[in-house]
C-alpha cells in the first residue's frame, strides 16, 4: 500500500513538471514519495528482530548520511552552466547501484525460499540484464561527464569496425548468460564480473564514439538507461515500486532523447551509431563553403541599432554558457525593456548541452519564463523583429540547414534568424560551430558579426545602449 | 608565384607614387582620391599627389588633402605618377601626358570612346578599366559601377520629387490631403532598388518592373509591388545584367509600360546593355500616355537614354511631361559620390598588394580581366576561365552574384527517410507483431510471478510516456534532475540487500545505498534549485 502510493506520488510528480506553476509541487510530490518508500522499506527490513541486525543497521544509516550529505554538497556547489555534467554524473550512481544490488543478489539471493528451474533461470537473466544495463549506465555516463566537463575531447573517438566490436562485446554478454546459468550456487560470479566487465567497456564505447553535439541525446538517453536498470533490479528483488520508477524515468529518459532526436531530424540510431562529424569532412572541400565577407559590428554602433529598435530576439547557444554571459544578457534585456523594446528570448530545443538547458541559465539570471519562448512559436516572428542576437549559437541558427542538402545538418529545424531586419552574431571566432559546419548566415547582408567574448561584448552592449 | 611576379611597373627602390589629377570631363564634380582614402594610401605605403584643386568641387581643400600627408602639384605632376587615378576616361591630352611605364586606373569605356586604349598605348603606360572588373563576390567592395549606381538610384528619386508639381508622399494638412505619388521603376539593378527604396522612404507607391525573377523578392521586400507581363520568359543574363528578350516579351512589356505610364506620376529607367547603346522602353506614344507634369528620370541618358526623347543633361518637356537626362546624377552628390569611390579605389590598391608589394597579377582574376592596356599593348580579352557568375545582383548595398543567400520563405526541407510515414508505419506494425509474439512466450513459459512483476513493468512504461510528453520543454533539465532523483529508489534495492553480518553482499549493498542517496540527495535539491529560478515576469 505504501509503495503504491509512493509510486503514485512519482508520477504526479513527473505529472507536476508539465507546467512551470505546478512544478515545485512536483518536485515535493517525488520528495514525499521517496520519504514514505525509504521509510515503509526500512521498517520491512527492520522487521521483528532488529536487534540482530545492529551492525547492517549501522552501515545502512552511515551509507544514507554521508549519501545525503555528499548529495546535497553538490547540488547545492554545482554552477547551472554545470548542470549538464551533474546529471551525467548522477546518472552513472544510479548504474553504480544498479550494478552493486545486482551483484549482491547473485550473492545472497534476497528470495528465502531455493527458487527451481524456470523461475530460478528467469532470476539470474534478470540479474545478468541488471547488471550489463547497469554497468553501460555507469561507464557511459562516467565518458559523458568527462566529455561534457572538457576532461575529455568532445569530437568523436571512432575506432575502426566499431560497430562490429559493439555487437561482439553485446553478443559476449549474452553468451556469458550460459555458463552464469549453468553455475552452480554462487560459483557463477565469475561470469557475472565478466558480463560487468564487458558491459563497462561497451559503455566507454558507445559514448566515445559520439560527438559533443549530440550529448544532449546522450545524457537524456542515460536518464532512459538509468531507469531501466532501475526497473532491472526491480525485477531481480521483485519489487513493483522499483519496477514503476524504473519504468517512469525509463520512459521519460527515452522520451527526451526522441524529442531531441526529432528536434534534429535524425533517428536515434544515427545519433548513437552516425558517428556524426565524420559525413562533412568526407564532402569535398570548398564546394559549397559559404563565400563573401563577413562584415564586423562593434558595440557602440550595435547599441545605435538597438536603441532604434522596437522588437528583439536574443537567441542563446551554448557560447553563453561557457561565457557565463546570462546575467548580463538579462541586463541587456532589461534595459531595452525600459526603452520600450519588445524583447524575447528563443530556445532551439537543441541548444546547450542537456535539454531545456537554456531555460535553466536563463531562469537562473532571472530572465521570466513568460518571455523565453519555444521554436514554433517564434519563427513566425522574426520577420518583424528589428534585431536578432544570437549569442554563442551556431548550428541551430545556419540556413544551410534548409537549403543545403549537402550539408550535414540538412533537414534539421532551425531558429529562422535571417528573416529579422538585422542579425547579430556574438562569438569568440569564427570557428565552425559542434558539428562542424559552415555557416552562411555568417555571410548574410543583414548579418553583422560581434566578435569577442560574449559576456564583455554584452557588457559594453548595455553600457552603451544606456548610453 | 614567380609567374605571378612577371610585371611591376615602377621599379621596387623606389615609393609608388599615386596622382591625382582634377577631373575635366563637363559636369563632373568627383574625384578619385579624398583626404580618408589618401590618409589610408598613405597608411598602405603609397605617396600621393593630388592636382591643385582636384577635390574642390567635390567640397575637398587642397589644405585637407595636406593634412593627411599627399602633394599638392600641377597636372602634368600628377599625370607623372607611377599609377593615376581617376574617375573618368582620360582625354587624349591628358593621356599624353602619362609616364612611361605608368598604370593608369580609371574607367575607360572604350566602346564610347574610341582612341583612348591607344593614346594610353602610345605612352607605353598601362591601363585598368574599373568597369571590366568582374561583378564576382570577391570584387564587390572594388566595384564602382554598383557603389555609384546605389548613389544614382537615391537621386533619380530626388530629382524627381523635385521636379513633380506635387509631393510624392502623402500629405495631410488642414486644407486637404495629398494622395500618395505613384513611382515606377524600370530595370531594379542596383540603382533601380536604390531608387525603389528611396520613393518609398519619401513614402511614394512605388511598382517595379524587371525581366529577372530574382528581382521579385528584392522589390517585394523593399514594400513596393513587382510587376509582371503576361510573357513567360527568363531574362536572366550574364553578370548580373538582364539579357536581350524576345520580341514577344518586348511587345508585351511594352503594353505593360503604356498602361502604367497613364497611372503613374514618375518612371525611372535604369536599363543598361554593358558597353552598348541603352534599349528604348518608353517610346514616344508611352510618353505621350502620361499626364501632364508627370516625370521621367533616364538613368541610362548616359548611353544613350532608354526614353526616346531623352536628351543627354538636359530637361526635355514633351507634351507636359518632363524628361531629365542628367548624367550627372551621381556628380550632384559628389562629396559622397567621391568618397565611395575613393574606397573602391584603396580596395583594388590592397588587392593589388599596397604600397610594399605592389604588382599587376595576371594570376588574380579580378584584375586580369580589367587590365585592357600593359606596357604599351592594348591586351586581348583573358581566356574565359569560368563561367559568369550567377546573375543574381542586387542586394541593397551592392549587386551580388555567388554570394550566400538567405533560403526562400517556407521552404521546408526534404525530411530524412525516417520519418516518411509508410516506412514509419511499417516498422511499427513489425514492433507490434514481434512485441505480441514475445508477450505470448513470456505468457506461455515464463512463471507467474514474474508474469506480473512484467504487468506492472508495461503499464508504467505507459503511464510514464503519457506523462512526460505533457512536460514543457522549458522544464526538461529539472525533469532530468527529478527522474535522476525518483530513479535513486534503487536506494530500496541496496537496503534490501544489507542483513545483519558484514558480508560481502552486505559491503555492496552499503555502498548501492551510498550512492543511491547521493542521487536522492543531489537530485531533489537541484530541481528545487532550479524551479525555484522559474518566474514570471511583472511578479
Amino acid at each position: 500500500m505504501a509503495y503504491l502510493s509512493a509510486g503514485v506520488l512519482f508520477i504526479r510528480s513527473l505529472g507536476g513538471l508539465s507546467q512551470q506553476t505546478t512544478a515545485r509541487q512536483g518536485n515535493l510530490f517525488g520528495i514525499i514519495g521517496m520519504v514514505i518508500a525509504v521509510v515503509v522499506t526500512a521498517i520491512a527490513w527492520a522487521g521483528d528482530d532488529l536487534s540482530a541486525k545492529t551492525a547492517g543497521l549501522a552501515i545502512l544509516v552511515a551509507a544514507v548520511g554521508v549519501g545525503a550529505l555528499v548529495g546535497a554538497t553538490l547540488a547545492r556547489r554545482v554552477e547551472m552552466t554545470g548542470m549538464p555534467e551533474l546529471v551525467a554524473i548522477l546518472h552513472s550512481f544510479v548504474g553504480l547501484a544498479a550494478v552493486l544490488v545486482g551483484i549482491s543478489s547473485y550473492l545472497h539471493p534476497h528470495h528465502t525460499e531455493k527458487l527451481e528451474g524456470a523461475a530460478h533461470l528467469v532470476y539470474l537473466v534478470e540479474i545478468g540484464i541488471g547488471v550489463a544495463v547497469g554497468a553501460i549506465t555507469l561507464t557511459g555516463s562516467i565518458v559523458a561527464w568527462a566529455k561534457l566537463s572538457g576532461r575529455l575531447s568532445g569530437s568523436p573517438l571512432l575506432l575502426p569496425g566499431r560497430h562490429i566490436l559493439n555487437l561482439v562485446t553485446a553478443v559476449s554478454c549474452l553468451a556469458l548468460m550460459v555458463p552464469l546459468m549453468q553455475a552452480d550456487g554462487a560459483t557463477g560470479i565469475v561470469w557475472l564480473l565478466g558480463i560487468t566487465v564487458l558491459s563497462c567497456a561497451l559503455g566507454v564505447h558507445l559514448v566515445l564514439a559520439i560527438g559533443g553535439a549530440d550529448m544532449p541525446v546522450v545524457v537524456s538517453l542515460l536518464n532512459s538507461y538509468s531507469g531501466w536498470a532501475a526497473a532491472a533490479s526491480g525485477f531481480v528483488l521483485g519489487n513493483d515500486l522499483l519496477i514503476v520508477t524504473g519504468a517512469l524515468v525509463g520512459s521519460s529518459g527515452a522520451i527526451l532523447s526522441t524529442i531531441m532526436c526529432r528536434a534534429m531530424n535524425r533517428s536515434i540510431w544515427n545519433v548513437v551509431f552516425g558517428g556524426f562529424g565524420t559525413d562533412s569532412s568526407a564532402k569535398p572541400a570548398g564546394e559549397a563553403v559559404p563565400q563573401g565577407d563577413v562584415i564586423e559590428i562593434k558595440p557602440l554602433e550595435l547599441a545605435e541599432e538597438l536603441r532604434a529598435a522596437k522588437s528583439v530576439v536574443v537567441v542563446p547557444g551554448y557560447g553563453m554558457a561557457v561565457a557565463r554571459a546570462q546575467n548580463s544578457v538579462h541586463d541587456l534585456c532589461k534595459v531595452l525593456k525600459a526603452r520600450g523594446c519588445k524583447v524575447r528570448f528563443a530556445i532551439h530545443p537543441v541548444a546547450g548541452r542537456l535539454p531545456g538547458h537554456m531555460n535553466v541559465l536563463l531562469a537562473e539570471a532571472g530572465v521570466p519564463y513568460d518571455i523565453v519562448l519555444e521554436m514554433e512559436h517564434v519563427n513566425a516572428d522574426f520577420p518583424n523583429t528589428d534585431v536578432v542576437l544570437v549569442i554563442g549559437a551556431n548550428d541551430i541558427v545556419n540556413p544551410g540547414a534548409l537549403d543545403d542538402p549537402s550539408s550535414p545538418i540538412y533537414g534539421m529545424p532551425v531558429l529562422e534568424v535571417w528573416k529579422a531586419k538585422r542579425v547579430v552574431v556574438s562569438k569568440r571566432g569564427m570557428a565552425a560551430g559542434y558539428a562542424g559546419v559552415e555557416n552562411p548566415l555568417f555571410f548574410l547582408d543583414n548579418t553583422r558579426m560581434l566578435f569577442g567574448d560574449a559576456k564583455k561584448s554584452v557588457e559594453a552592449l548595455v553600457a552603451a545602449v544606456k548610453g | 608565384m614567380a609567374a605571378a611576379l612577371r610585371y611591376l611597373p615602377v621599379p621596387r627602390r623606389w615609393t609608388i607614387r599615386i596622382g591625382v589629377p582634377r577631373e575635366t570631363a563637363k559636369y563632373e564634380r568627383r574625384v578619385a582620391a579624398v583626404p580618408e582614402s589618401v590618409g589610408k594610401l598613405r597608411e598602405m605605403g603609397f605617396d600621393v599627389v593630388v592636382e591643385r584643386g582636384a577635390g574642390s568641387l567635390a567640397g575637398f581643400t587642397d589644405q585637407a588633402y595636406e593634412a593627411v600627408g599627399a602633394v599638392i602639384d600641377g597636372a602634368d605632376v600628377a599625370w607623372g605618377a607611377d599609377v593615376v587615378i581617376k574617375v573618368r576616361p582620360p582625354a587624349a591630352s591628358e593621356a599624353a601626358l602619362l609616364a612611361e611605364g605608368s598604370l593608369l586606373i580609371s574607367l575607360l569605356q572604350p566602346e564610347r570612346n574610341p582612341g583612348v586604349l591607344e593614346s594610353i598605348a602610345a605612352r607605353k603606360a598601362g591601363a585598368l578599366a574599373l568597369e571590366r572588373i568582374p561583378r564576382v563576390t570577391r570584387a564587390q567592395k572594388m566595384d564602382v559601377l554598383s557603389s555609384m549606381a546605389n548613389l544614382a538610384g537615391y537621386r533619380a528619386i530626388i530629382e524627381a520629387a523635385a521636379a513633380l508639381p506635387g509631393p510624392l508622399g502623402a500629405l495631410v494638412t488642414a486644407a486637404g490631403s495629398s494622395r500618395p505619388g505613384k513611382v515606377m521603376v524600370i530595370g531594379c539593378g542596383v540603382a533601380g532598388l536604390a531608387a525603389v527604396a528611396a520613393a518609398r522612404a519619401l513614402g511614394a507607391e512605388v511598382r517595379a518592373f524587371d525581366t529577372r525573377a530574382a528581382a521579385r523578392e528584392q522589390v517585394e521586400s523593399l514594400g513596393a509591388t513587382f510587376l509582371e507581363v503576361d510573357f513567360k520568359e527568363s531574362g536572366e543574363g550574364q553578370g548580373g545584367y538582364a539579357k536581350v528578350m524576345s520580341p514577344e516579351f518586348i511587345a508585351a512589356e511594352m503594353a505593360l509600360f503604356r498602361a502604367q505610364a497613364a497611372e503613374v506620376d514618375v518612371i525611372i529607367t535604369t536599363a543598361l546593355v554593358p558597353g552598348a547603346k541603352a534599349p528604348i522602353l518608353l517610346a514616344r506614344d508611352i510618353v505621350e500616355a502620361m499626364r501632364t507634369g508627370s516625370v521621367i528620370i533616364d538613368l541610362a541618358a548616359e548611353q544613350g537614354g532608354n526614353c526616346e526623347m531623352c536628351v543627354p543633361d538636359e530637361v526635355n518637356v514633351h507634351n507636359g511631361v518632363k524628361i531629365v537626362g542628367y548624367t550627372d546624377l551621381v556628380s550632384r552628390m559628389a562629396g559622397h559620390a567621391s568618397k565611395f569611390f575613393a574606397q573602391n579605389l584603396v580596395n583594388l590598391l590592397a588587392e593589388m598588394g599596397g604600397g610594399k608589394k605592389f604588382v599587376v597579377d595576371h594570376a588574380n582574376d579580378v584584375i586580369r580581366p580589367a587590365l585592357l592596356v600593359e606596357k604599351g599593348e592594348i591586351l586581348p580579352p583573358p581566356p574565359k576561365k569560368e563561367p559568369a557568375p550567377a546573375p543574381a545582383p542586387v542586394a541593397k548595398p551592392a549587386p551580388v552574384a555567388k554570394k550566400a543567400t538567405p533560403p526562400p520563405e517556407d521552404l521546408v526541407p526534404a525530411q530524412q527517410h525516417i520519418m516518411v510515414p509508410t516506412r514509419a508505419a511499417w516498422g511499427q506494425t513489425v514492433f507490434g507483431l514481434v512485441l505480441i509474439a514475445v508477450l505470448f512466450a513470456l505468457g506461455r513459459f515464463a512463471p507467474t510471478d514474474f508474469l506480473q512483476h512484467f504487468t506492472v513493468f508495461v503499464l508504467a512504461c505507459f503511464i510514464g510516456w503519457q506523462v512526460v510528453w505533457s512536460v514543457t520543454p522549458a522544464l526538461h533539465t529539472p525533469l532530468m534532475s527529478v527522474t535522476n532523483a525518483i530513479s535513486g529508489i534503487i536506494v530500496v534495492g541496496g537496503m534490501l540487500q544489507i542483513g545483519g553480518g558484514m558480508d560481502a553482499a552486505t559491503v555492496l549493498g552499503a555502498v548501492a545505498v551510498l550512492v543511491a542517496t547521493i542521487n536522492i540527495a543531489g537530485g531533489f535539491l537541484v530541481t528545487q534549485r532550479m524551479l525555484a529560478m522559474f518566474h514570471r515576469g511583472e511578479s
